[in-house]
C-alpha cells in the first residue's frame, strides 16, 4: 500500500474518478497549468486535457452556477474554491439553487465543491474560515470534513459518486502534515459513517477535521494519567451518524465535542443537543464543547493560537470533565 | 469582436417610450404560415393563462404571488420559438409564453401554480419555478440572475461532449443589476458558450424605473464589455423577436459565442397583483397599450390573410374552454399529502 499525504490522497481520488467516469470534470481558478493554489490538480491538465480541467475567471457565482448547470446536463463537476472562504461569493448558487433542486424538481445535482479551509497556518481572517455549519444548516447539501488521508480519498470518491451537492472541506493545515497508508485504486468510504479512531472507556470526544488529531494527542497524554478516552471522528456532518455517537456516549457517560470552527452556532451545538436529547440518562457530566473563540481568525501567531482550539485546550476541558 | 450597437427601439437615457419604437410589425420571411399560427396560439395561451390566474387571485383561489406577463407575450414566445427541441430553455417568471412553445399544457401549469396534488413540484414550490426535463425546460428561482450561470454551465457540459445544444435564458431590467449577470456573461464569452440572454426591459424593477437602475443607454451595450454580441429590439413585435433570436441561436451554434438581446417592452400591470403600480405614469401605459403584442400580431395575421376573424374567434373560444377545464380540474384536486413536505430533500 502506498503512503500518501492528505493532499496526495485527494489528488489520487480525483484522478481515479476522472479516469473511471468521463462525466467527472474539474473547474476552478488556476487549476489547469498552475495545478491549483495548493497543487491538488498538478499534472491533471496534461493527463486529462483542457476540456476536463477548466480554468475559470475569478467568479465564484459563475463557477458554482456553471457546476449546477453542468450537473443538470449529465456531468459530475468538481468545483474548486481556491480557499473555502471564497465560497461566500457563490453562496446563493449553493444554498438557493443546488440545495433546493432535489426537493423542488426531484432531480439530483451531482456536484462537489471542494477546497482548503481551516486555520493555524497564519492565513488571517479571509483564508482560515471553517464554515461547514452554514451548509450543515442548509437542507439539501451534504457536508464532508475528513481528517486522514485514507478517509479523504474514500470520502472524495463517495462525494463524486453521490447524486447530491456535496461540500467537501479539506483542512489546509493537514495537506502536507500527515501521511499514512492509503488503499490503491477504488476505495470508498460511505458518507454518513463515523469512525471510532481511538477506543476508550472513561470519556468520548466527538470531533472532526483538524481537531481529530488534537483530540488524539490529548487522549494519548491522558493515557499516562490512567484515563481511557475514546475519540469518534464523525467524518461527515451531513449525513450525521448519530447512532455511532450515541453508542460511544452511552459507553463512556462523559462527552466532549470539539471542532475548530467558532463555538456559537457551530455544529458542535447540534451534536450536544442530540446527545442531551437521546442519551441524557447515560450522562455523568454536562456535555462540554471545545471550539474556536467567537471571533474572526486573526493573523498574528499569538492571536491565532489564542482563539483556535488545540490539544492543550482539549486536555484542560477533558480533565474537568473527568473530575466532574 | 462582434458587438453590434444597433438599436431598433428608441432609447432616451434609459426610459423607453412606445412612440420611438418601430410601429410596423416586422415579419420574418423565415416563418411558414403554420408556424405563425402556432406562435399566435402560444401568445394567446400565455394571455389566457395570465387572465385565469388574475381571476383566481381576485377570487381568493390562488395564493402566493401572481406575476402577470401581459405585454411580454411577443418576447417570450418569439425567443423560445427560435430554439430546437434539443436546446435548453431557462425562463423567468414572466415567460409563461415560452413554456407553451416547449409544449407545456395549461393543465400542468395550472396544477403547479395552484399547488395541487399531482403538480410537477408536488406542492414544494409554485409559479414557473418547475423543471420539465422532457421539454428541457428549467424554471427560475426567485433570486434574480441565478439561472444565467446555470444555463452557461448547461451548455458548457454540452460543448464538452461535442453537442451543439444552445441554452436560452432571460433576465429583466431589474435582474440585470445582479452580479450573476456579469459573471455568467463574462464566463460565457470567455468560453464562447452557446448562450442567449434575453434581457426583458419592461421599464420597471418592481417600482424602480430604468433611470434609477442603470446609467448605460441600452442594456445590450454591456455586450461590448464582454466581447459578445448585443442588440436592442422592440419586444412587442413577435416576428422581430423571433428573427433576432434565430440569428443569435445560429451564431451560438456556429461557435461564435453568446448574445445579449434586449427586448424593450412594458410591464402592463404591477410587479405582482398586490401592487397597483400607481408609480407608473398613466400616459406611458397608454402608449404601450397601443402596442399590445397580441393585437399587433393579430392585425398582421388578418392583413396577410393567414387567419380570418371567425378562425381567431374559434381559437380564442376553444382556448377559453380549455382553460376553464384546467381550472376546474385543478380546483377539484386537493393539496398534496402533508408528508410530501418531508420527501426528496436529497435524491438517492
Amino acid at each position: 500500500m502506498p503512503t500518501f499525504t492528505y493532499l496526495e490522497a485527494i489528488s489520487d481520488a480525483l484522478r481515479f474518478e476522472m479516469k473511471r467516469d468521463e462525466s467527472v470534470f474539474l473547474l476552478g481558478e488556476d487549476i489547469a497549468e498552475y495545478g491549483g493554489a495548493f497543487k491538488i490538480t498538478k499534472g491533471f491538465l496534461e493527463e486529462f486535457g483542457r476540456g476536463r480541467v477548466q480554468n475559470m475567471p475569478i467568479s465564484e457565482t459563475a463557477i458554482l452556477g456553471a457546476a449546477v448547470g453542468a450537473a443538470l446536463n449529465g456531468m459530475r463537476p468538481v468545483a474548486e474554491m481556491q480557499f473555502m472562504d471564497f465560497v461566500t461569493n457563490g453562496f446563493n448558487q449553493l444554498v438557493n439553487v443546488a440545495a433546493m433542486t432535489a426537493y423542488r424538481w426531484g432531480i439530483g445535482v451531482p456536484m462537489v465543491v471542494r477546497g482548503p479551509s481551516g486555520g493555524g497556518v497564519g492565513g488571517g481572517p479571509f483564508h482560515s474560515r471553517n464554515s461547514e455549519a452554514w451548509f450543515a444548516h442548509t437542507p439539501g447539501i451534504k457536508v464532508v470534513c475528513p481528517a486522514f488521508p485514507a478517509d479523504a480519498k474514500g470520502l472524495m470518491m463517495s462525494a463524486i459518486r453521490d447524486n447530491n451537492p456535496v461540500v467537501f472541506y479539506e483542512h489546509k493545515g493537514l495537506y502536507r502534515k500527515i501521511r499514512e497508508e492509503v488503499p490503491e485504486g477504488e476505495y470508498i468510504v460511505p458518507l454518513g459513517e463515523a469512525r471510532i479512531v481511538r477506543e476508550g472507556r472513561d470519556a468520548s470526544i466527538i470531533t472532526y477535521g483538524s481537531m481529530v488529531h488534537e483530540s488524539l494527542a490529548a487522549a494519548e497524554e491522558l493515557e499516562k494519567d490512567g484515563a481511557s478516552v475514546e475519540v469518534v471522528d464523525i467524518r461527515t456532518l451531513i449525513p450525521f451518524d448519530e447512532a455511532t455517537v450515541l453508542a460511544s456516549v452511552k459507553k463512556t457517560g462523559r462527552v466532549l465535542v470539539a471542532h475548530e470552527a467558532t463555538l456559537t452556532g457551530g455544529f458542535g451545538g447540534e451534536i450536544a443537543a442530540r446527545i442531551a436529547d437521546k442519551a441524557f440518562e447515560y450522562l455523568d457530566a454536562p456535555v462540554k464543547r471545545v471550539a474556536a473563540f467567537d471571533s474572526p481568525t486573526p493573523f498574528a501567531p499569538t492571536l491565532e493560537k489564542e482563539v483556535l482550539p488545540d490539544k492543550g485546550k482539549i486536555l484542560a476541558e477533558l480533565r474537568n470533565l473527568l473530575a466532574y | 469582436m462582434k458587438t453590434k450597437a444597433a438599436t431598433q427601439a428608441g432609447a432616451k437615457n434609459g426610459r423607453r417610450t412606445a412612440k420611438n419604437t418601430s410601429k410596423d410589425t416586422q415579419h420574418s420571411a423565415l416563418l411558414s404560415d403554420e408556424q405563425r399560427k402556432s406562435i399566435f396560439l402560444h401568445m394567446l395561451q400565455a394571455r389566457e393563462f395570465d387572465m385565469a390566474m388574475l381571476r383566481l387571485y381576485r377570487q381568493g383561489r390562488a395564493f402566493g404571488g401572481v406575476y402577470s406577463q401581459i405585454g411580454n407575450e411577443a418576447t417570450a414566445v418569439g425567443s423560445a420559438f427560435a430554439l430546437r427541441e434539443s436546446d435548453a430553455l431557462f425562463p423567468m417568471h414572466r415567460d409563461i409564453g415560452a413554456h407553451f412553445v416547449r409544449g407545456q399544457s395549461l393543465e400542468a401549469l395550472m396544477l403547479n401554480h395552484t399547488a395541487r396534488e399531482g403538480s410537477m413540484m408536488r406542492g414544494t414550490d409554485g409559479t414557473g419555478h418547475y423543471a420539465d426535463v422532457s421539454k428541457k425546460l428549467y424554471g427560475n428561482v426567485s433570486h434574480l440572475g441565478a439561472m444565467i450561470p446555470v444555463a452557461a454551465g448547461y451548455v458548457l457540459a454540452a460543448k464538452m461532449r461535442g453537442e451543439d445544444t444552445v441554452a436560452m435564458t432571460y433576465i429583466g431590467d431589474g435582474g440585470s443589476q445582479v452580479g450573476d449577470f456579469h459573471e455568467a456573461m463574462n464566463l460565457a464569452a470567455v468560453h464562447k458558450l452557446p448562450l442567449i440572454l434575453i434581457v426583458e426591459n419592461n421599464q420597471y424593477a418592481y417600482s424602480t424605473p430604468n433611470t434609477e437602475e442603470f446609467a448605460c443607454a441600452r442594456l445590450s451595450d454591456r455586450a461590448i464589455g464582454y466581447g459578445c454580441y448585443g442588440e436592442t429590439i422592440d419586444g412587442t413585435d413577435v416576428e422581430l423577436v423571433y428573427s433576432t433570436c434565430l440569428k443569435a441561436v445560429e451564431r451560438a451554434r456556429a461557435g461564435e459565442g453568446p448574445s445579449i438581446i434586449e427586448t424593450v417592452t412594458m410591464r402592463m400591470r404591477g410587479h405582482a397583483e398586490h401592487d397597483d403600480a400607481r408609480y407608473v405614469p398613466k400616459e406611458l401605459v397608454g402608449e404601450w397599450e397601443a402596442k399590445d403584442p397580441i393585437a399587433q400580431y393579430q392585425a398582421f395575421l388578418l392583413k396577410k390573410k393567414i387567419l380570418t376573424e371567425p378562425e381567431i374567434e374559434t381559437i380564442r373560444k376553444d382556448l377559453a374552454e380549455e382553460m376553464n377545464r384546467a381550472i376546474d380540474d385543478a380546483m377539484a384536486k386537493p393539496y398534496p399529502p402533508a408528508e410530501e413536505g418531508r420527501k426528496n430533500v436529497f435524491v438517492d
